[in-house]
C-alpha cells in the first residue's frame, strides 16, 4: 500500500508507481493522500518517488485473443510474461491482454448503410473452433455504417466506420468492475449439463444461475470446478484459479488442450479462458482476478454464448478483500471482513444471469463459486453470506472424502433451488419418467440416514426386513450412482441418458425386490442376488448397454427362481 | 553511510526510527549498539518521517542510545555449491566453524512467485519405502506435502526416514536436502543431526537451524533463507532437493508475534489475517520448471495445537499444500509406527504419479479399496462399542477384521524397512483386500481383480505349473 499526495486522482483510478512504474489503483481518498494499492511487490519503494495517473479505471482488452489464454489476476498474459521476464514473476513488466499484432480475418454480418446500436453484432472471426462475435461496444451509440471492411486485421486497426466518424475496432475496453448492460434478465430454466451425476442427476443447476461449493481442505472443490470447466455443456469456460495452487493450474494447462468436448468432439482448450492468480501472487491482483473474469464472461454471453465461470476460491478473493481492508484501517465486520463483503459477493454472483443481449440474442453467465471455510465451518462469514445469495448448494464433506467416497457432496444436505423450473426441460429431453424416479432416489437416501441411526444403536440385524432392502438400495445408490471416479477415462462424464439408465436398473432391482418380499421371499436372499454386483463396472463400460441387458436377464431369472422355490 | 540516533520507541521486535532520507520497504537495517554490537533488521513500514524496523535478532540491549543504519537493499543472500554439507544458522551464518559462504550469486529471499505458465506438471513417483505414503498418499516430484502431527509423536522418526529412502527408482540424478529448523530443542537438533552424520546425508545438506532460545523473529527469514538455497540448487544447478522445514508452528507463533507488536488487527484465534498469504509465499515455492531439468519437493512438519487440525495453522497450510500426511496419537499409543492415519490423509499430486508405467495399474484402485474398507471398519468399531460384536453381520465382522489387519500389517512397518511399491505395498495391499468377499471390492474392476487378486494369481501360477511368487507368500520383512 503506496500513499501519494498531490495528485489528482479518483477513486479506483489506474496509477503507475515509482521508478519501476508498478500498477497500481487507487482504493481511498483522503484530503490530500491518495491511498494506492499496488498489484505488485513494493519491496525498496521509497517515500519521494513519483506516481502517475492514467486517469482510467482498471479495465480489460476484449477481442478476439482471449481463447485459450492464460492471464493473471489483472489481465497480463502469462505467457507473455514468461518472455518478457523469466519463469519467475518479476515486477514492473506491463503486457496488453491481447496481442496488438496479430491478424484476425474479420468478416462483416452487416454492410453499409445497416443502423446497429450499441451491443450490435457487426462481424465474426474465427478465433479456434469458436466464432467469435464482434460487436459495438455497448457505451457506444452506434448509427449508419458509412463502411466496413473484410480482411486481416489487427485488433487496433479499424474495420468499421460510422456516418459521424465513430471508427470502430475488433477490441473494446470494459471497465472489470462495472457489469455491462444487457436488454432483459430472464428465467433460468433450461439445466448446465455436467456429466456429473450427483449434479445433474440430484441437485442440477440451470444456465445462468448460481452455485457454491463449500468445503474443507481436500474435500474436493478443485476437482468439482475442474470437471465442471471440463464436461459441463456450456460454449465458453473462464475458469478462476483465485489465491490458489500454482501446480493446478498447470495441470488445467497441460490436460485442458488434451481433453475433447464428449459433444463436439473439439479440444476442450479452445473455449478457454483461463485466470491464475495464485496463492503467492501479489493479493490486490487477486482481489481483481473476480472482476476480470466475470466481465471476459459477460463479454461472451453477448454475443450469444452460454458462458460457465468457476471461482476457485472465493474465499481468498474475500480474505484478499479483508487483507486490503486491514491495511487501510477500515473497521473490521464480522471475523474481521470489511463490512461490505455481503454487498461486493452479492455484486459478483448478480452479475450471472440468463440474458437477452442488446443484440436481442440469449445468452448466459452461469457461476459456480468454490469455498473455503476455516476449520470447514460453514458458520463462518463467506459460507454464510454466499449461501443466501446462490441457488445451488453443493456440500461438500470431509467424511466422505475421508472415506474416497467421491465426489464428497453430502445429499443430505445440499440443494438446488431450480428443480421446479428445470422439470419440464427433464421431462421433455430426458424420459418422461426422469423426475419420478430423481424422487424416489431422494427419498430413499432420506430413509436410509434415519435407519442408520437405528442401525447405530441396534445394529442392521434388528431392522425389519423391508428396511433391510431399503438399506441395500440405497446403498447401490450411493456406490454406483453418487461415487463418481473424476479420474477414470469413462466415468468422468456420464450422459443423461446413461444417468437415467443406471438409475432405472437401480430402481428396477428395488421395485422387484419389493415384489419378491411381498410373494414371501426371504429378505436374504433378496439382498444375495448377484446380477447387481455387477452394476458398478456399469460406470466404466463405455458401451455399457450390453453389460446393463446381461444384468437385467441376468436379475429376472435369478428373482424367478427365487419366486418359484 | 548515515547513522541515525533517533530511536523513538521499542515494542517487542519493532524498533520506530525517525529519518530525514527516503528508506524503502523491505530494505536491509543494522542497529548498532552502544557496545558495538550490530544487530540486523528489516524496514516493515517507511513514511516521510518514520520508518519501523522488525530486529531478527533480540531487541535486548538496544536503546535510544543505539545507532541505526540503512544499508540501502534489500536482503540479499549469498548462495553457491559449497553450501551443501554446511550447517548454518537460523540467518544464515555458518554454525560449524568452517568459512563464511563464498558467493556465486546474491539472491533476494523473498522469493518470485513461479510463473505458473513456466511450472511443469509434477508427475515422478518417488518411493519412500513406507506403505501408507506410496501406497496411498503417494509423493511426487516437486509437490508440497506437509506432515501435520501432535507434539510428542514420532514426525521426526517419519521425516528422517523419508530423507533416508526417498527415491526415484532406477534414477541416479543429484539430488540434495535442504533442511530449516524453527524453533526447534537441542534435543531435536541432535536427533536430526546424528542421523545425518550417521549416514553420510550431511554431505548432500545444507541445514540451517534456529533453535529455541534463538530470537523468535529470525524464524521468519530462515524458511525463505532454505528455500531460496533450494531454489537455487534446482533451478541453477540441476539438483532435485528435498526441503524439510520443521516446525511450521512454530513459525507461525513468530508471525503472531509480530503482528501483535505490531498492534494489528488479528485475525482468527489471534493470527494474523494474511497468514494464508504469508504461508502460501513459502509453501508455493516447491515445484518444477519446464526446461529445467532439477525440482523442489517440500516436506514441512508441523505440530497442530492440541491435536486439532481445524486450528488455523493446519487448516491454512492444508488449504494451500498438496495434501497431508496425518500422524495419529491414537495408532501411536496402540504402538504402532509409523503410526500415520490414512484416512485424513492425503496426496492430491497421487493420481499424476502413479499407474502403468509409472508404478502399477492397479495402484489407484487398490488405493481406494483399502480406503473404503479401511474407512468401513473403522466406523464398525464405533458401533460395536454400543451393540457389541455379535450383532455383526458376516460381512460387517469381516470389514472389522480388515481394520486391524491393515493396521497391523499395512500401516505398521520397521524404522529402517524400505518396502518397494510393487513387491511389497501394493502386493501386501491385495493380500489384505483377498480377507474381504470378492464383491465387496466395488473400487476394483473385473479385469483388474482377474489379473492381481491372489487367489487368480495362484490360480495362474497353479495353471502355469510355475511357483512364482504369490502375493501370499510375501511377507514384510525386518520389523
Ligand atoms: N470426483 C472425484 N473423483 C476422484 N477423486 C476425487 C474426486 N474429487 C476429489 N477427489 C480427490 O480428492 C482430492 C482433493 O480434492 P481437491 O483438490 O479438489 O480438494 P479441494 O476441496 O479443492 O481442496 P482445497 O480447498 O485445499 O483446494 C483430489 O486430489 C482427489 O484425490
Amino acid at each position: 500500500m503506496v500513499t501519494a499526495v498531490d495528485l489528482d486522482a479518483h477513486m479506483y483510478d489506474v496509477v503507475k508507481v515509482g521508478h519501476e512504474q508498478l500498477m497500481g489503483e487507487v482504493i481511498k481518498i483522503q484530503g490530500e493522500n491518495i491511498i494506492i494499492q499496488v498489484y505488485e511487490d513494493t519491496a525498496g519503494i521509497r517515500p519521494g518517488e513519483p506516481v502517475e495517473n492514467t486517469g482510467l479505471s482498471l479495465a480489460v482488452e476484449l477481442g478476439p485473443g482471449l481463447l485459450t489464454s492464460i492471464y493473471d489476476g489483472i489481465q497480463r498474459p502469462l505467457e507473455v510474461l514468461v518472455e518478457k521476464m523469466g519463469d519467475f514473476i518479476e515486477r514492473g513488466v506491463t503486457a496488453p491482454g491481447l496481442s496488438h499484432e496479430k491478424k484476425w480475418e474479420f468478416v462483416p454480418v452487416k454492410k453499409a448503410g445497416d443502423t446497429v446500436g450499441p451491443g450490435t453484432i457487426i462481424g465474426e472471426v474465427q478465433e479456434t473452433n469458436i466464432v467469435h462475435r464482434i460487436m459495438v461496444p455497448p457505451n457506444l451509440k452506434g448509427g449508419v455504417i458509412r463502411e466496413i471492411r473484410t480482411g486481416s486485421f489487427t485488433v487496433e486497426e479499424t474495420v468499421c466506420v460510422l456516418e459521424d466518424g465513430t471508427e470502430l475496432t475488433m477490441m473494446q475496453k470494459w471497465p472489470v468492475r462495472v457489469p455491462r448492460p444487457v436488454t432483459e434478465k430472464k428465467n433460468p430454466d433450461i439445466p448446465l449439463i455436467t456429466g456429473q451425476r450427483i449434479l445433474d442427476g440430484l441437485f442440477p443447476i440451470a444456465k445462468g444461475g448460481t452455485a457454491a461449493i463449500p468445503g474443507p481442505f481436500g474435500s474436493g472443490k478443485t476437482v468439482t470446478q475442474q470437471a465442471l470447466a471440463k464436461w459441463s455443456d456450456a460454449e465458453i469456460v473462464v475458469y478462476i484459479g483465485c489465491g490458489e495452487r500454482g501446480n493446478e493450474m498447470t495441470e488445467v494447462l497441460t490436460e485442458f488442450p488434451e481433453l475433447e468436448d464428449p459433444r463436439t468432439g473439439k479440444p476442450l482448450m479452445e473455449r478457454t479462458v483461463l485466470i491464475a492468480n495464485t496463492s503467492n501472487m501479489p493479493v490486490a491482483a487477486r482481489e481483481a482476478s473476480v472482476y476480470t473474469g466475470i466481465t471476459i464472461a459477460e463479454y461472451f454471453r453477448d454475443m450469444g454464448y452460454d458462458v460457465s465461470l468457476m471461482a476457485d476460491s472465493t474465499s481468498r478473493w474475500a480474505e484478499a478483500m479483508r487483507e486490503i481492508s486491514s491495511r487501510l484501517e477500515e473497521m473490521p465486520g464480522e471475523e474481521g471482513y470489511p463490512a461490505y463483503l455481503a454487498a461486493r459477493l452479492s455484486e459478483f454472483y448478480e452479475r450471472a444471469g440468463r440474458v437477452e443481449t442488446l443484440n436481442q440474442d440469449m445468452g448466459s453467465v452461469t457461476v459456480i463459486g468454490a469455498v473455503s471455510p476455516p476449520g470447514g465451518d460453514f458458520s463462518e462469514p463467506v459460507t454464510q453470506n454466499t449461501l443466501r445469495i446462490v441457488k445451488v448448494f453443493w456440500a461438500l464433506d470431509a467424511k466422505l472424502a475421508q472415506r474416497r467416497h467421491f465426489p464428497a457432496i453430502n445429499w443430505l444436505n445440499s440443494y438446488s433451488l431450480y428443480l421446479d423450473s428445470l422439470h419440464d426441460w427433464y421431462d421433455e429431453n430426458v424420459n418422461p419418467e426422469w423426475n419420478r424416479i430423481r424422487a424416489w432416489a431422494m427419498e430413499v437416501l432420506q430413509k436410509e440416514s434415519e435407519l442408520q441411526e437405528i442401525v447405530q444403536l441396534v445394529g442392521s440385524d434388528a431392522l425389519p426386513e423391508e428396511e433391510q432392502v431399503t438399506i441395500e438400495v440405497a446403498r447401490l445408490i450411493r456406490e454406483v450412482f453418487l461415487q463418481q471416479n473424476a479420474f477414470d477415462p469413462v466415468d468422468t462424464y456420464c450422459s443423461m441418458a446413461k444417468q437415467y439408465d443406471m438409475l432405472k436398473a437401480i430402481k428396477t432391482y428395488a421395485d422387484r425386490a419389493s415384489a419378491a418380499q411381498r410373494a414371501g421371499v426371504l429378505t436374504s436372499q433378496i439382498v444375495a442376488i448377484k446380477a447387481k454386483n455387477d452394476l458398478p463396472q456399469v460406470k466404466f463400460e463405455k458401451d455399457y448397454n450390453v453389460l446393463l441387458e446381461k444384468i437385467y436377464a441376468q436379475m429376472e431369472a435369478e428373482f424367478t427362481a427365487l419366486k418359484e422355490a | 553511510m548515515k547513522e541515525y540516533r533517533t530511536i523513538s520507541q521499542i515494542a517487542g521486535p519493532l524498533v520506530f526510527v525517525e529519518k530525514t532520507e527516503p528508506v524503502g520497504y523491505n530494505e536491509l537495517v543494522n542497529i548498532v549498539q552502544a557496545d558495538g554490537t550490530i544487530k540486523r533488521g528489516q524496514v516493515l513500514d517507511t513514511s516521510d518521517e518514520l520508518v519501523v524496523v522488525q530486529c531478527f535478532e533480540t531487541t535486548a540491549g538496544i536503546g535510544r542510545d543505539s545507532g541505526v543504519r540503512f544499508l540501502g537493499e534489500t536482503i540479499k543472500m549469498p548462495v553457491g555449491r559449497q553450501m551443501l554439507g554446511r550447517i548454518l544458522s537460523g540467518s544464515g551464518k555458518p554454525k560449524d566453524g568452517g568459512p563464511e559462504i563464498v558467493p556465486e550469486k546474491r539472491l533476494d529471499i523473498g522469493g518470485a512467485a513461479i510463473n505458473p505458465y513456466a511450472r511443469d506438471t509434477p508427475r515422478q513417483f518417488i518411493q519412500t519405502g513406507i506403505s501408507t505414503i506410496d501406497g496411498t498418499n503417494t509423493l511426487v516430484r516437486g509437490q508440497k506435502l506437509p506432515i501435520f502431527s501432535g507434539s510428542g509423536l514420532p514426525h521426526n522418526e517419519i521425516a528422517l526416514q523419508i530423507a533416508r529412502q526417498a527415491k526415484v527408482p532406477g534414477s541416479t540424478e543429484e539430488f540434495a536436502v535442504v533442511f530449516a529448523a524453527m524453533g526447534i530443542t537441542k534435543e531435536e537438533e541432535n536427533q536430526f543431526m546424528q542421523d545425518f552424520e550417521r549416514t553420510g546425508a550431511l554431505e548432500h545438506a545444507v541445514v540451517f537451524l534456529n533453535l529455541a532460545d534463538d530470537p523468535a523473529v529470525e524464524r521468519i527469514v530462515t524458511p525463505r533463507l532454505a528455500l531460496t538455497t533450494a531454489e537455487y540448487l534446482a533451478f541453477e544447478l540441476d539438483y532435485h532437493v528435498l526441503v524439510i522445514l520443521t516446525d511450521m508452528t512454530n513459525y507461525c507463533e513468530a508471525l503472531r508475534q509480530i503482528g501483535a507488536a505490531r498492534e494489528e488487527v488479528p485475525g482468527r484465534r489471534g493470527y494474523p489475517g494474511y497468514m494464508y498469504t504469508d504461508l502460501a509465499s513459502i509453501y508455493e515455492r516447491a515445484g518444477i520448471i519446464k526446461g529445467k531439468k532439477g525440482s523442489v519437493t517440500q516436506f514441512s512438519i508441523l505440530t497442530m495445537p492440541g491435536d486439532d487440525i481445524t486450528h488455523p495453522i493446519p487448516d491454512l497450510s492444508g488449504y494451500i499444500t498438496e495434501g497431508q500426511i496425518v500422524v495419529s496419537r491414537e495408532l501411536h499409543r496402540k504402538g504402532i509406527y509409523p503410526p500415520i492415519n490414512v484416512l485424513p490423509s492425503l496426496s492430491r499430486l497421487m493420481n499424476l504419479g502413479i499407474g502403468e508405467k509409472m508404478t502399477r495399474e492397479d495402484h489407484k484402485k487398490v488405493s481406494d479399496q483399502l480406503y473404503a474398507g479401511y474407512a468401513e471398519g473403522v466406523d464398525l468399531r464405533g458401533l460395536v462399542a454400543i451393540v457389541g460384536k455379535d450383532a455383526l453381520s458376516e460381512r460387517d465382522r469381516l470389514f472389522l477384521e480388515f481394520a486391524d489387519l491393515f493396521e497391523d500389517r499395512f500401516v505398521r512397518q520397521g524404522h529402517n524397512e524400505d518396502r518397494a511399491i510393487r513387491e511389497d505395498t501394493l502386493d501386501l495391499g491385495w493380500e489384505l483386500l483377498a480377507t474381504l468377499p470378492e464383491e465387496q471390492l466395488v473400487r476394483i474392476d473385473r479385469e483388474m481383480i482377474q489379473k492381481f487378486h491372489p487367489r487368480y494369481r495362484k490360480k495362474a501360477a497353479e495353471e502355469s505349473g510355475t511357483s512364482s511368487a504369490t502375493a501370499s507368500d510375501l511377507r514384510s520383512e525386518s520389523m
